[in-house]
C-alpha cells in the first residue's frame, strides 16, 4: 500500500542529511511501513549500482598536462617551460592520475621534511607527536557537519571497494555492528603527507575514526605488536601495527570501549 | 616576476586546482556527455579558475572549482546544444512499472549493467543528472551541492528524489526491453 508520508524526507534520511530527531522518527516509521522500507532498499540498490566501476570518469593524462602547461603560461613566461618539463616528467612517471599525483606530492613533501618525517628509521618522538596531532585534528575536523564520510554505508562490501583506485593500498574493512560498533562509512584523509583510509565507526552516539596506511619499512613502528596509547585534547588515541598496516583509532568513547573495539578489530 | 594580483601562481594551481581535476572532469563529462567537449570545458574552467583565484578564499577548493566547471559547462551547452538544456521530463517515457513490489527489486538488480546505467544516466534531464552525479559519484553533501549548483538545499533534495525515481524507471524500462530482445553486446 502506498504510504502518504513525505517521500522527500526519506531521501534526505537515506543521504544522512536529517538531524537526529527527524532521523530517528523516520527510522521508527520505516520499521513498520513496508512501502517506505522497500523504497529505501531500492535506493540502496541504486546507490550500489552507481558505485559500479567505470561510471566515475577520471581526467585523462593529456588534460592534466594541458592544464599544467596553461598554469605555466598564466603565471608568467618564465615558469611555462618549467610547467612543460614537469608535465613531461609526470607523463613518464604516471599511470593512474590521482594516486600518482599524490605520490609525487608525497615524495616532494618527504624531500622538504627530510629528517623529520617518513624517512625510514626516523620516526622519533617529534614525529610521533606530529602524527598524533594530525590524527586528532583529522578526527575533530571529521566531526564537523558534512565531513564525516565520502562514502556512507554500513556495508563493508561497499566501503572497501570505494577505496579502489583512490589509494595505493587496500585497507581492511569490516563491519562490527553485531558487536555494538557499526561501520558507518569511509573517507580519504591525509596523515603525515600521505593519503590514508579513514574508516568511520559508531559506538552509540560516539564516532570512532580508524586511520589506516601501510607503514614504510625500517620505521621504528615497523614491528609487529607495536602499540601506543594516549589521551590528547580529551580524545583517546590508540595506534598499533598489524601486518604491513599502521592503524590509529581515535574517539571520545572511554578508553575501555576503545580498547574493546580494537581487540574486536584485531581478531582474525 | 611577481604575478599580478588575482592571477594564480603555479603553486596555487597545483594546490587548489589539480587535486580536484578528476572531480572537475567527471562533472563536465556527465554534463556535456562527450569526452572531447568535457576536456575543453575543464580546460576553459581551469583557465577561469586561474584568473579568478583571488575569489577563492581558504575553504572548500573542490566546491569552488566545481562551481566554475558547471557554469562553464552550461555556457558551453547553451551555445552549442541548447536543446540539452530544455530537456523536459518526457511523459511518454514515464511508464509506471506495474509488476509486483517484490519483482521490482529482482528485476532492478539484474538491470544494473554499466553500459545500461550510463545510458540511463545520460537520458536524465541535465539538472537532475548533475545533482545525482554530485551526490552519488562525487559523494557530496546537500550543502555542497547547493553551493555548486547555486540552488536551495530543498531543491537539491527534490532534484535527487526525482533523479532517482526517473533513473530507476529508465533502468527498469531498459531492462524489460533487453529481456524481450535479448541483450546484445
Amino acid at each position: 500500500m502506498a504510504c502518504e508520508s513525505d517521500k522527500l524526507l526519506l531521501h534526505a534520511y537515506f543521504d544522512g542529511e536529517l538531524d537526529l530527531v527527524r532521523s530517528l522518527k523516520i527510522e521508527e516509521h520505516v520499521k513498520s511501513c513496508s512501502d517506505c522500507s522497500q523504497d529505501l532498499r531500492q535506493q540502496q540498490t541504486l546507490r550500489t549500482a552507481l558505485g559500479t566501476p567505470g561510471l566515475y570518469q577520471r581526467a585523462p593524462q593529456s588534460l592534466r598536462e594541458r592544464v599544467l602547461a596553461a598554469a605555466g603560461r598564466e603565471s608568467g613566461g618564465a615558469s611555462s617551460s618549467a610547467a612543460l618539463k614537469k608535465a613531461a616528467m609526470l607523463r613518464s612517471a604516471w599511470r593512474r592520475p590521482v594516486l600518482e599525483w599524490l605520490a609525487v606530492a608525497a615524495s616532494i613533501a618527504v624531500v622538504i621534511f627530510v629528517g623529520l618525517r617518513l624517512v625510514p628509521g626516523m620516526r622519533n618522538e617529534r614525529q610521533t607527536e606530529l602524527f598524533a596531532q594530525e590524527i586528532v585534528a583529522s578526527h575533530i575536523r571529521s566531526l564537523q557537519p558534512g565531513h564525516l564520510y565520502d562514502v556512507e554505508s554500513t556495508d563493508q562490501h561497499t566501503v572497501k571497494p570505494w577505496f579502489d583506485g583512490k589509494l595505493d593500498f587496500s585497507p581492511p574493512v569490516r563491519d562490527m555492528a553485531d558487536q555494538g560498533f557499526p561501520l558507518v562509512g569511509g573517507r580519504l584523509d591525509y596523515i603525515g603527507s600521505r593519503a590514508v583510509a579513514a574508516l568511520v565507526y559508531q559506538r552509540r552516539k560516539h564516532i570512532i575514526n580508524v586511520f589506516v596506511w601501510p607503514e614504510s619499512s625500517g620505521d621504528v613502528a615497523n614491528t609487529e605488536g607495536f602499540e601506543r596509547q594516549e589521551i590528547r585534547n580529551g580524545y583517546n588515541l590508540i595506534e598499533w601495527r598489524k601486518g604491513e598496516m599502521h592503524f590509529a583509532a581515535v574517539s571520545d568513547v572511554n578508553a575501555d570501549d576503545l580498547r574493546q573495539f580494537i581487540q574486536l578489530l584485531q581478531k582474525p | 616576476m611577481q604575478p599580478e594580483s588575482g592571477a594564480a601562481s603555479q603553486a596555487e594551481i597545483e594546490r587548489v586546482v589539480l587535486p580536484h581535476l578528476d572531480a572537475a572532469y567527471n562533472l563536465a563529462r556527465w554534463l556535456v556527455r562527450n569526452p572531447q567537449d568535457a576536456e575543453d570545458v575543464v580546460q576553459e574552467a581551469c583557465l577561469r579558475a586561474m584568473r579568478f583565484i583571488g575569489g577563492y578564499r581558504e575553504g572548500d577548493a573542490r566546491a569552488w572549482l566545481l562551481r566554475i566547471v558547471r557554469n562553464t559547462a552550461y555556457t558551453f551547452l547553451d551555445k552549442n546544444r541548447p536543446a540539452a538544456l530544455s530537456e523536459q521530463f518526457d511523459e511518454s517515457l514515464h511508464v509506471p512499472y506495474d509488476g509486483k513490489a517484490s519483482d521490482v527489486e529482482a528485476e532492478f538488480a539484474r538491470s544494473t549493467d554499466r553500459r545500461m546505467l550510463q545510458a540511463a544516466l545520460e537520458m536524465l534531464p541535465v539538472r537532475f543528472r548533475e545533482a545525482l552525479i554530485l551526490r552519488e559519484l562525487e559523494g557530496l553533501a546537500y550543502k555542497e551541492i547547493a553551493e555548486i549548483m547555486e540552488i536551495p538545499i530543498g531543491t537539491v533534495m527534490s532534484s535527487l528524489a526525482r533523479a532517482r525515481e526517473q533513473l530507476r524507471e529508465k533502468l527498469l524500462t531498459a531492462q524489460s526491453k533487453g529481456a524481450h530482445r535479448g541483450v546484445r553486446e
